[in-house]
């Protein structure tokens, strides 16, 4: 057991993924000599040189572009974008080719590339540096989405999405960067597959769907709630593409409640889809309607009115609160 | 804006020409290319079965077998020139109107026809002709071509990257992203762009003040300005690109200097937004003509030969025709394939789904 940090976990769980296999890459803006503006790939330039850890230009359009012609060639770059709200110039690259051509080339194409999203907000910063655009992924067919939210998983997943032959969208919480955890690096025989939910919390009540930074929320909440006597289970999605829909529904039928939480806007968000999934399948088992807590409608809002607009526990327990109004 | 009828009438001086389009040989002081008479009878009859595999798809496509099709009239010795000059190592990125290119890597014609009959979006395997698939979003493929390069570079290689573009992508921010990887990691590759002078409606002027082939420098490698309409100038200048690639000497930007004789795609009308006069022009500079006169004036061809390459292409007009015909549709669940590489729980979900729901037409 090593403790460490969920940026270090990713750091030594690309490391360990660079040492396993020579074809793996890894490529973004400032990832080399300074090690990423978040330290995630500090140190591997220096250890597995410029050719396997490439500063590129700043253009992410072309990182994407690239790592897609590199796979082409038989290498599995995992790409850094420097934050969340600078994604979209390579949403042309993401969601034209790195999604379809495999489809395109009626199977004759693999894209093994990592795409790594540092995510969300809470972290006091500009415009563009707190987003959540997950659902812009998800709703692309092809991508493989997913979320870590905490220093094990982030070990485990980023070495599951950077074998796997899909192109894998993986969104890294921000905020949550310098959370600490122990982690077993000496064995993968206790990873978690890397499409599958894990229930972080057991509980009877209600349950909460989340995945990245809001897990520690919903697990403060649940901790709250104790308190007054309502036991929430919390299911950590990790994968939101595919879903862990088994995992999911189970839940719901043994509680008949669900509040789920992101910080993404809740309109048209993935919560949405969370919603309309639970009541085809779970129709008959729920107590009431499946309630939703995210960010508002809004553009993302200058810092100072971050806390408001962040989900937090106050605003998971009113929701709990109100499944029971039903 | 009036469109200037005489665009095109002289050749630029800055062309790199060595078969004018009366079929004349002549030199040029970088560039020299020594053809046997069985080659240049080689590149003739390319030039003449690709004429006449896109005049078929454009007739399948009038007639409702094909969707859509891109021509690529005119534009043969550009495609033929360059494609010709790739070794089997090389690896060629198109746009969707290389269908000469494809000729060159092998690529069986009628899966070409694939995508533009709607039956796949891109039918044949990229690894197994080193010709990747058509890319249908403008500049896309550049990006692609030089990730591909840096590969090879690498995996130190002796090979080098070839991508095709037209006039309306050098606009686009992907080909201009594509020159600067290229530039900054010395990526070997060779940017062939096809001006074809228009961009479906819009002229040259709608997307550049200089010639095309000058913006290579600002992205500091060289730009050289061939005669696209001559298919010996297209394989001696893409040969040297692509030995400079080959050799550690980073990009190139050719810019053939063609035209596009017929529409954009069978959708499109070319009489809305040009002039007759401007084709005319052009059709005196046609790539395969000036090569069958210089075969005649170098006797290097005789009437039976141009009269078996014109049987050749009758035939394979008519096989293409016979095969694009017999193309079976896919399956209703042909949907839900190839959309990931490993097992999707929502892709097995849904295609369970649809396939009960197809089942129940049965009953």
């Amino acid at each position: 057991m090593t403790t460490m940090s969920l940026s270090k976990a990713l750091n030594e769980g690309m490391r360990k993924a660079m040492e396993d296999d020579p074809k793996v890459l890894i490529m973004g803006e400032d990832v080399g000599k300074l090690g990423g503006v978040f330290r995630v790939t500090d140190g591997l330039q220096k250890d597995f040189g410029e050719d396997r850890v490439i500063d590129t230009p700043l253009a992410e359009s072309g990182i994407i572009g690239t790592a897609i012609g590199l796979a082409l060639r038989g290498y599995r770059p995992v790409c850094e974008i420097q934050f969340d709200g600078f994604v979209f110039p390579a949403a042309d690259q993401i969601i034209t080719q790195l999604a379809k051509m495999p489809m395109r080339s009626l199977g004759a194409i693999k894209l093994p590339v990592v795409v790594r999203i540092p995510c969300g907000g809470g972290i006091g910063a500009v415009e563009h540096h707190s987003e959540s655009p997950e659902a812009y992924f998800t709703h692309t067919a092809g991508l493989r989405v997913v979320a870590c939210s905490n220093p094990v998983d982030a070990y485990t997943m980023i070495q599951q999405a950077i074998r796997s032959d899909d192109p894998v969208i993986f969104f890294e919480p921000k905020r949550r960067y310098w959370e600490k955890a122990d982690v077993d690096t000496s064995s993968t025989d206790w990873w978690t597959p890397l499409h599958a939910a894990r229930t972080v919390r057991q509980g009877s009540d209600v349950t909460l769907l989340a995945y990245g930074p809001m897990v520690k929320t919903c697990l403060e909440a649940a901790a709250a709630a104790e308190e007054d006597g309502r036991s929430l289970e919390v299911i950590d999605l990790r994968s939101l593409n595919p879903l862990d829909e088994p995992a999911v529904m189970d839940s719901v039928r043994r509680t008949g409640r669900v509040v789920v939480v992101h910080e993404a806007p809740v309109n048209s968000g993935f919560g949405a889809e969370l919603a309309a999934r639970i009541t085809e399948r779970c129709f008959y088992h729920l107590e009431a309607p499946v309630l939703r807590v995210g960010g508002f409608s809004t553009p993302y809002p200058p810092s100072k009115l971050e806390e408001h607009y962040l989900p937090d526990l106050d605003r998971v327990l009113d929701a709990v609160d109100r499944t029971f109004g039903y | 804006m009036t469109i200037d009828a005489s665009r095109g009438a002289e050749a630029p001086p800055d062309l790199v020409q060595l078969l004018t389009p009366e079929g004349e040989r002549v030199e040029h002081p970088d560039y020299d290319i020594d053809l046997t008479p069985e080659e240049v009878r080689s590149l003739y009859r390319d030039l003449v079965l690709v004429r006449r595999i896109d005049l078929e798809a454009v007739a399948l496509q009038r007639q409702g077998e094909l969707g859509i099709w891109a021509s690529l009239l005119g534009q043969e010795a550009a495609q033929i020139g360059s494609g010709r000059a790739l070794t089997d190592a090389d690896m060629a990125f198109p746009t969707y109107r290389e269908h000469g290119v494809a000729w060159c890597r092998d690529v069986d014609p009628v899966k070409l026809l694939g995508l533009f009959r709607g039956v796949n979006h891109g039918g044949w395997d990229p690894k197994e002709h080193n010709f990747h698939l058509y890319t249908i979003v403008i500049g896309s493929q550049t990006l692609h071509a030089v990730g591909y390069a840096m590969g090879i570079q690498r995996d130190d290689a002796n090979a080098a990257t070839i991508v095709y573009f037209g006039d309306g992508a050098t606009s686009q921010g992907d080909v201009n992203e594509s020159f600067i990887w290229a530039s900054v990691f010395n990526a070997p590759i060779v940017f062939f762009c096809q001006n074809n002078q228009w961009a479906i409606s819009e002229p040259l002027e709608k997307q550049t003040r200089i010639p095309l082939y000058r913006r290579a420098s600002g992205f500091g490698f060289p730009g050289i300005r061939v005669d696209g309409n001559d298919v010996f100038a297209c394989l001696a200048v893409t040969r040297k690109a692509l030995e400079a690639a080959r050799t550690g000497q980073g990009p190139t930007l050719v810019e053939a200097f063609t035209y596009r004789m017929g529409a954009h795609t069978t959708t499109d009308d070319p009489t809305r937004y040009r002039v007759a006069s401007e084709l005319e022009a052009w059709k005196l500079k046609d790539p395969i003509e000036r090569v069958k006169a210089y075969l005649f004036k170098n006797e290097h061809a005789d009437q039976a030969f141009f009269d078996s390459v014109a049987a050749e292409a009758d035939q394979l007009g008519a096989d293409l025709r016979r095969r694009c015909l017999a193309m079976p549709d896919p399956g209703p669940l042909a949907i839900f394939d190839h959309v990931y590489s490993e097992p999707h729980a929502l892709m097995e979900q849904e295609r369970a789904q649809f396939a009960a729901y197809l089942e129940g037409f049965r009953a």
